[in-house]
């Protein structure tokens, strides 16, 4: 495939689902169907153009394949703005994700959102979401990439709160649009430092700035941490995790989309295409961050009873895996992570939908609009009813969990002996593989407590079971092929071995240096991780093996209560069932406070400042023009203006009288003017 | 008595009666009459000046173009009067003060 055909597929790509949002906005309603063939249709086009590209970046085979393309977008003088698309490897594998991902959230969602109200519109959104992942993914450049990252934003804010009739919904929505700010602004600042030093947002201009040693020190630091900040937001890094969890009020299919693909892989996907500009110190921040949200939200998730929480913690635990390993320098195998984490738990997503689904249908059998259907703890046995989905969840939980021949395995372990080659070089941050290994014993744990508590034991409603039925064929066909895409094999062809992570993609996709001076080269971090990779995966295993195991007898075989254990350990399982209590305490400390200055600086604007100050201006202008007026009118008007006027009038009542009407009167004027000349004319 | 002075006498004499006769006058065709009188002055101040002020050919060229003139100008007025008449009943120019104020 030649570059230029990269170009126009990757266009296409981009604008295709662009096209579906606009039909389905305007006329989606009036289609037949509601015209949800029109967005399958595209985002389906989109996966073969994606699949096509694919298929000819791995029979090129060139690792260092890249494509760009830019146009001027505004030119004024000395402020020259070229926007641009950068096709490479990187692309090419994101866009076949998300247009992957996008189709099966378009086919899931016929089933699932079949007779919704707004089942057109919801299916534009899902365009328009699909439009500007494409667009942050496709970005060259720091400014377009900003608007798509906005984009996406709006586009996740309109689907979060599809079901606005919903409180809960509506104010989640809100919850992820402003949490996602906070992080904006930081990235915004941080573009704003580089364009201020270096006069571009070009990636490559800016690393080739930035190693020709043109900008550096604490100023890029800044503009790094500022940039991480922005992908902290969208992918709800500690302490702006707090949105990703509410955003569960969406529909399932959306949390797939949105948790694989589409919103919160564009922070890392972020940090993966700026990794060469990280200093050291703002590296440190970002490892540091994603590490400690990884164990953090694990430890959450293990108490979470909602079966989509539950998830949700784990996507939050599985992003600060990835941002841990761009921290740690091994950002391929974060963006490794990010592909392989993308099918399994958007199959585990689909799944969860799947069995939420059948409750929502066996509870509507009975009557039952009380219960909840997304909680666990009336779940159980629902494993001969649904196999499918029982099978697909069980591989993408495997996979999740890191056990050998799953794709989790070798994506989590390249990122592990990142960790430990990171750690080993900085003995001083020795913190960054314990909180990787700690996440990843405690993700094996409670993943498989999902599995146990919905599968295996028996239903505290057991008269549902019999309601329970397995979805139809449009949800189990997502399901069967992205469990199939979490087996290793697909990772690692040409070879088969499943204890490494030699293949394509780490064939294809090659680190590039750092561009800022000092960092170790890619080919160090390369080497320390080749070197780590043993003690890595053998600990790897042990942890996930302990998860495993432990998870096991305290909710299979039920050796051990959990309820007793969580009874013995009441503070820290309240601390970790009520999230740590973040809501609550920003609630008091951020929201509160922020209120309370909020109506002080209310109270000083409008009862001080403008009852006082603004007022008191209109009064002292009230009473000048009072003055004003009075000149104007009683002065100016009456004396000079109508004095002109009368004088006029009078001058005129006075001269009719010259008007004689006599010709012979005339006659004289004109000869005494005649003489007036004439003696003027020869003194 | 040749000289130009006395034509010129004669000529100021003429366009004084002429004007007198204008602005006194109550008759419009006596009115009409001064004007005449007026033109005729010119004239003869035209004659004189070619035959002593140097103006030859030209004077006695203007004097005709005077005449001419002087006679449509007195066709235009008559008519002017003869509906002045069909209007008003009267020739009198002091009974004819329509555009007074």
């Amino acid at each position: 495939m030649t570059g230029n055909m990269i170009m126009n597929y990757s266009l296409l790509i981009l604008f295709l689902p662009l096209a579906a949002f606009l039909i389905q906005i305007f006329i989606g309603k009036r289609l037949p169907r509601q015209g949800d063939w029109v967005a399958i249709g595209a985002v389906v086009t989109t996966l073969i153009l994606a699949i096509a590209m694919f298929t000819s970046m791995l029979i090129g085979h060139e690792p260092h394949f890249a494509q760009e393309a830019s146009f001027t977008w505004l030119d004024m003088g000395a402020f020259h703005i070229e926007l641009g698309f950068l096709v490479d490897n990187i692309t090419i594998t994101m866009l076949l994700v998300v247009a992957l991902i996008s189709t099966m959230t378009h086919i899931f969602s016929i089933k699932y959102l079949e007779g919704d109200i707004r089942y057109s519109r919801y299916y534009a959104y899902l365009g328009l979401f699909t439009f500007s992942m494409n667009g942050i993914v496709l970005a060259n450049n720091l400014i377009s990439m900003y608007m798509f990252w906005e984009l996406v934003g709006v586009s996740s804010y309109l689907l979060i709160g599809h079901w606005f009739e919903k409180e809960s919904a509506a104010d989640a929505a809100k919850k992820a649009f402003l949490t996602n700010r906070v992080g904006d602004i930081g990235f915004f600042i941080g573009i704003m430092l580089i364009f201020s030093t270096l006069g571009t947002f070009v990636f490559s201009e800016i690393f080739n700035g930035i190693a020709a040693g043109k900008m550096g020190g604490s100023i890029l630091t800044f503009a790094g941490v500022g940039l991480f900040l922005g992908a902290m937001g969208k992918s709800s890094q500690f302490p702006l995790h707090i949105w990703l969890p509410d955003a569960m009020e969406g529909p399932t299919p959306v949390s797939a989309l949105m948790h694989a693909a589409t919103m919160v892989a564009a922070g890392v996907y972020l940090c993966v295409r700026l990794f060469p500009l990280f200093t050291p110190d703002a590296l440190l921040v970002i490892a540091y961050v994603g590490g400690f949200t990884a164990l953090f939200a694990a430890t959450i998730a293990i108490t979470q009873n909602d079966i989509k929480k539950v998830l949700a913690y784990s996507t939050v635990s599985q992003l600060g895996y990835m941002i841990l390993a761009v921290g740690s320098g091994a950002y391929i195998a974060g963006f490794f992570h990010l592909v392989t984490h993308a099918m399994f738990k958007a199959c585990l997503f689909y799944g969860s939908g799947s069995v939420i689904h059948a409750m929502h249908h066996a509870l509507h059998k009975k009557h039952d609009h009380d219960t909840d259907p997304q909680d666990m703890q009336n779940m159980g046995g629902f494993k001969d009813k649904m196999p499918i989905t029982y099978w697909a969840m069980l591989i993408s939980t495997l996979a999740i969990s890191g056990v050998p021949l799953f794709s989790g395995f070798l994506s989590k372990d390249a990122i592990l002996a990142g960790t430990l080659s990171f750690a080993s070089h900085h003995p001083g941050h020795f913190l960054l593989p314990v909180f990787g290994f700690g996440a990843a014993a405690i993700t094996a744990f409670y993943m498989f407590r999902l599995i146990f508590m919905t599968f295996h034991g028996k239903s505290k409603m057991a008269e549902l079971v019999d309601d329970i039925h397995e979805s139809p064929k449009e949800m189990t066909f997502p399901l069967i092929l992205l469990s199939s895409l979490s087996i290793f094999i697909f990772y690692t062809l040409p070879y088969f071995n499943p204890f490494s992570d030699h293949g394509w993609f780490m064939e294809l996709i090659v680190a590039s240096d750092a561009a800022v001076p000092g960092n170790p080269s890619a080919h160090h971090i390369a080497e320390g991780i080749h070197h780590a990779h043993y003690t890595a995966m053998a600990l790897s295993l042990v942890v996930a093996a302990l998860g495993i195991f432990l998870s096991w007898t305290f909710y299979f075989k039920k050796k051990l209560s959990a309820d007793e254990w969580a009874e013995k350990f009441k503070p820290m399982y309240n601390l970790s069932s009520n999230k740590y209590f973040f809501d609550e305490n920003y609630n008091k400390f951020l929201y509160k406070p922020f209120l309370k200055l909020s109506a002080l600086v209310a109270h000083i604007d409008w009862d001080l400042y403008d009852k006082y100050f603004i007022n008191g201006f209109g009064r002292v202008g009230k009473i000048i023009s009072f003055f004003t007026g009075r000149m104007d009118y009683d002065g100016l008007d009456q004396t000079i203006v109508d004095g002109i006027g009368r004088s006029a009038r009078q001058a005129g009542g006075v001269l009719k009288f010259l008007q004689t009407g006599r010709l012979q009167t005339y006659m004289l004027f004109a000869l005494l003017g005649v003489v007036v000349i004439v003696l003027i004319q020869s003194f | 008595m040749d000289s130009l002075n006395t034509y010129l006498f004669i000529a100021s004499i003429l366009f004084s009666l002429g004007l007198f006769g204008v602005i006194t006058r109550r008759n419009g065709v006596a009115v009409l009459m001064g004007i005449e009188l007026i033109l005729n002055a010119a004239n003869l101040n035209f004659l004189a000046f070619a035959k002593f002020g140097g103006m030859n050919i030209s004077g006695h060229i203007f004097a005709l173009f005077v005449i001419i003139m002087a006679a449509a100008e007195a066709a235009v007025a008559l008519a002017i009067i003869i509906n002045i008449y069909n209007n008003f009943k009267t020739i009198n120019v002091d009974d004819v003060q329509e555009l007074r104020q």
